[in-house]
Formats: structure tokens, sequence, C-alpha cells
């Protein structure tokens, strides 16, 4: 009894912020499921929210590997083509049903298929490249990524460059809203366990890792292949949405675009991946506006991005209810200090910054 | 029988040889000092210890068991903990996940029960973060628990080190120069500190150590190693009288 009641706060606390959390993602559901059937959102911008979804799948599971693992991946496109074209054969080849609860149970088969698959070629990947130290995951992804395209290419059963055709479209906007949302939290919560404590520990210092006891190989592998399964998901995801798939979707610029996403929003920091992912989609159909530079703008935005936030957007903080309750009390104190400060017409302290850094070592 | 017996261990980097015929013994409760001129091949002793080297000869007994040949994470887990000469912690986070990171092997929640949030996870989170304030107490760290262990002022992160070492419940602990860099007020606390926490945790310490004062004042027997071979062992006071010692420190005809 007595044990329990010491459990109390810390659970209590905790599953206050998941209730919160779980309640803004119902709500943002909702809102864009009525905003839907009222017509403000029409067929072409819920095409940009799925692909922010399934991208949103995409950066995320990446940042489990590059950003929290601190493991180079450059074929992350890679993993997506396998779960893709797996996806899609199983439900074109499978003879199950298509329509209602039963394709509803296919479609799911076949995403958890898809995840399967490219889980079993990562497994196959990680175990030589992850038993060393340094960074060979990078090359031998890069490589995995580029035998896959050209291996679909040539295969008669991928459908060859022409691709593959007919894939019934069953992915809508629930699916990839309610598949990212659960994706974000099944890598959240893995990240704030002892697995995930270890996965940073690897990332922070290798060697003291193993010295601590933590199996670095298997937590390595751990983390490869959980992102290589949501890879699969979301090009499962994607096949089903477009309904024609082409292996040239599937390169290295792709790989790299999943990376930017990353690196953009802040290596480690998931919400961040978030947010740069449903930028960097919605970015450039944005621009469309200005036709022959969109391009030149997205590179623009890029670059400014690195410049005056080289860590990303969030660098290694997540982004919460309560961070941001703290931020805006922050704000609010010194707009009342400046406030005060404007009154009494002194001049702002020079050293304000320097004796705030000073307070927090001590 | 001794806690940790090193028998004939010898290691050869190609027609190198680093060490030879090293015989090291330590019982239960024991505070031992590794010492030698730079370059004897004291950090290698360790770095066998905990197979980041593998011994080409001679073996390495923890309670009677060879653990010879296995993992470093295995060594950990079967009880003989490090730090480092050069401090290795894991700087971007937190002190009290440091230590935590420490006890994962102590904890057996699975991937599976981490993401439902199942009971178990609650429960040994609670029992894990119990603990690790417990430990960061002794070490007069704890209200630190929050702070990014690369803010921590040098003497609190060679600290720190050690209480990570301390919470993967080790037999044997083994220490790196733990008082390198620190100020003669620090290294007489750190001093303090290894004395109590042998008391207190019942392990046994064997460490690396240039501050001759700290050597004498806390171990209680010393070996010797120059050029990868033991040139002496013993008593403090015997060992310090040893002429071979004297010469290979001070240098002789």
């Amino acid at each position: 009894m007595s044990k329990k009641n010491k459990l109390a706060p810390y659970m209590k606390k905790k599953l206050i912020s998941y209730l919160i959390n779980f309640l803004l993602v119902v709500a943002g559901f909702v809102v864009i499921n009525v905003l839907t059937t009222l017509g403000v959102i029409d067929r072409y911008i819920a095409g940009i929210l799925t692909m922010v979804c399934i991208n949103i799948i995409l950066a995320v599971s990446l940042n489990l590997v590059t950003g929290i693992l601190g493991q180079l991946v450059l074929g992350h496109a890679g993993f997506m083509a396998v779960g893709a074209y797996t996806a899609a054969l199983f439900t074109i080849h499978s003879g199950l049903p298509l329509e209602g609860f039963g394709g509803a149970i296919t479609f799911l088969l076949a995403l958890v298929l898809g995840g399967l698959v490219a889980a079993l070629f990562s497994v196959i990947i990680g175990i030589p490249a992850l038993r060393l130290k340094g960074d060979y995951l990078a090359i031998i992804t890069l490589g995995f990524g580029e035998i896959i395209r050209v291996l679909i290419l040539n295969l008669d059963f991928t459908g060859g460059a022409l691709g593959l055709r007919n894939i019934p479209g069953m992915t809508t906007f629930n699916w990839v809203y309610i598949l990212a949302a659960l994706t974000v939290y099944i890598i959240y919560s893995y990240m704030l366990s002892r697995h995930g404590r270890a996965v940073l520990a690897i990332r922070e210092d290798e060697i003291a890792a193993e010295a601590a006891g933590i199996h670095t190989t298997y937590y390595k592998m751990a983390a490869f292949v959980m992102a290589a399964f949501f890879a699969g998901v979301a090009g499962g995801l994607y096949a089903h949405y477009i309904g024609v798939i082409a292996p040239s979707k599937f390169n290295f610029n792709y790989s790299v675009e999943i990376l930017v996403m990353v690196v953009l929003g802040g290596m480690g920091s998931i919400t961040g991946s978030v947010i740069a992912a449903a930028v960097l989609t919605i970015l450039p159909e944005a621009l469309r506006a200005f036709s022959d530079y969109r391009m030149l703008l997205y590179s623009v935005v890029l670059i400014l991005m690195m410049l005056f936030r080289p860590g990303g957007l969030l660098g290694r903080s997540e982004l919460s209810i309560a961070g941001l309750g703290r931020w805006i009390k922050r704000m609010a104190q010194r707009f009342a200090a400046w406030l005060r400060r404007r009154k009494n017409g002194e001049k702002a302290p020079k050293k304000d910054k320097k004796s705030r850094k000073k307070g927090e070592v001590q | 029988m001794a806690l940790l017996e090193v028998k004939n261990l010898g290691i050869a980097f190609g027609g190198l040889r680093a060490l030879k015929d090293v015989q090291i013994t330590i019982d239960n409760g024991e505070i031992v000092g590794l010492i030698g001129p730079n370059g004897a091949g004291k950090t290698t002793v360790f770095n066998l210890l905990t197979d980041v080297y593998l011994p080409t000869e001679g073996t390495i007994e923890l309670e009677g068991n060879s653990i010879v040949g296995k993992k470093t994470y295995e060594i950990t887990q079967h009880g003989i903990a490090r730090t480092f000469q050069n401090i290795r912690l894991f700087k971007y986070l937190s002190v009290i996940d440091n230590v935590k990171i420490a006890m994962n092997s102590q904890m057996k929640y699975s991937g599976f029960a981490a993401v439902l949030r199942l009971p178990s996870y609650w429960k040994e989170e609670q029992r894990v973060e119990e603990k690790a304030r417990e430990l960061l107490r002794v070490f007069d760290l704890e209200q630190y628990a929050e702070t990014r262990a690369a803010n921590l002022p040098y003497g609190q992160q060679r600290k720190l080190e050690i209480a990570r070492a301390l919470a993967t419940d080790p037999k044997v602990l083994l220490l790196d120069e733990p008082a390198a860099g620190m100020n003669p007020t620090e290294t007489l606390e750190l001093m303090e500190t290894i004395k109590l926490i042998r008391d207190r945790f019942k392990i046994s310490i064997l460490l690396i150590e240039h501050d001759m004062s700290f050597v004498m004042g806390i171990c209680e027997r010393l070996v010797v190693l120059d050029y990868g071979m033991i040139i002496a062992a013993g008593d403090p006071e015997e060992v310090r009288a040893d002429p071979k010692v004297i010469a290979a420190y001070l240098g002789g005809e």
C-alpha cells in the first residue's frame, strides 16, 4: 500500500502529460476531419497533409538512428522502397478483401509485412556494420539504397522501370494520421525508458557506455531495426496513396531529403523532426506561386536555417506544453523588465546574458 | 580465495611486449595501488581486465571464474567497473541519467513494456530513480541531479564518473588516475570518498595514480610496474624504500 502511494506522484504527473498530448492529437484529428467535411480542406490540401504525415514517420524514424543513436544513415528511402513494394505486392496478389472492414485488416497486414521485410533487410545490413565502432553504417546504407533501387529496376515481379501499377488506393488521411501519431508515440516512449537511455549513452560515448554495462551492439541494432520498420510502414502507406510506384522515386535524393528534415528539426529532437517534416513538405507546395524560383527559395531557406540555427530548429530539446509554458513565462518576465526599464529610462544591462549563464552552472 | 586473481598476464602488440608476467591478487575490501613511470603499462592492465584488449597470455579470474575473452559489458555485469584516465561522461545527459544508464543491466522490463508503459516500467523506473539519487547523495551530487554532466566543475565530474562506475554494482572498482588534475583540497576529499565507498559498498579497489601522497595515504598494498613488468609489490613503506623502484622513478646506474 505504502509503495503504491510513493509511486503515485511520479506516475500521476507523467500520466497527465500523456493525457494532454493524447487529447491534442485527437483534437487535431477531429478538426481536420470537420474541415474536410465542410470543404475547407480540398483534395489538394488533403494530399499535402497525407504526405506530411508520411514524411513525419520517415523523419522521426530516421532521427532515432541518426539523431538519437548518432549513426548516419544515407539509405532511408531504400527501406521505404522495400516496405512500399512488399506491401503493394501483398495487397495486389494476396487475394484478400480490399473493401470494408476486411480491407482494413488486409491493409494493416500489408503495412506490417512491409515494415517487417524492411526490418529484415536492416538486420542483414546492421549485423556487419553495427558491430564495428564508427561511421560504417553511413557507407553501407548508402550502398544499400542504391542496390535496392537497381534491384527493383531489374526484377520482373516489381514491374521494372515502369513501376508497379494498380495498387489499390487504401491510404486515407485517417490512416496516415493515426499511424504517424502512433510512430511518434512509440519512438518517444521508447526513448524515455532504460532502452532509450542506453541508445543515448552510445551516442554520447560508446566506450563509456560499454564500460557501464550496456550491450552496445544490441541497442544499436534495436534502434536501427526499429527505424527500418517504420520506414517500411511509411513506404506501404505511400504506395497505397500514390497508386503507382517506380524505383526512381526512392533514390538517393529522397534519402537526403529525409535527412535534411532530421537535421533541420534538430538531431535528437523528435518534435523537431515532426515540425521540420511538416514545414519541408508544405514549403515546396506553398512556393509554387514562384514557379521557377521555388527550388531556389527552398535552398535559401535551408541555408538561412543552418546559418542562424546550426543545431536545427529545436536543437536537442523537445517541444512540450510544460516547456512552452516556461518559455512564455520567461518571455513575459523579460517583457515586464523591459517595460519597467523603459518607464525608468534606464538602459538595458549589458551583462545580463553572461550573468545568467553563470547562474546556471552553479 | 582472492576476489580477483591475475596470473602471468601478458600482451604483445606485434613484436612489442607491452606487458609480461604480471601477477596481481586483490582480496575482499582491499585498496591496491598500481604505480609506475609513464608508459609502464598501467592503463594496459586495466584495458586487459575489461577486455578492451585480449591478453596474449595468462589468466584473469574473478571469484574463481575466468573472464578472459568476455565482452566488456559482460565483465561489467560480472562485477568489474572502471573509470577512465580522461573523463568519459555522457556529457549532454543529466547527471542522474549518467547514473541510471549504468543501472541498465539491473533493470529487466522489455522495450515492449516500455512502450506500453506497463506496471513493470513504472516500478523499475521508480526504484532506479531512488537508487540513483541515493548514490548521488553519497557523492554530494544530488543537487546537480538535473544538471548536464558537461556543466559540472572538473572535480565533480571525476566524482560522477566514480558514481557511475559504482552504479553497476561492482565487486572490484578500477580507478584510472582519479586524482588527476585535482587541487590538494579536492584530492584530500577524494581520499575520504574512496575510503567511504570501500566501507559502504564493500568493494575492492585497484587504482592507478601518480600523486604519491594520495597513493601512500590510501593504498594498503602497492604494485609497481616498469617496462611492462612488475618490479616490486607489497606494503607501501617497503615499496617506497625498494632500490629498484627508486631507480625506475629517479634513474639509477
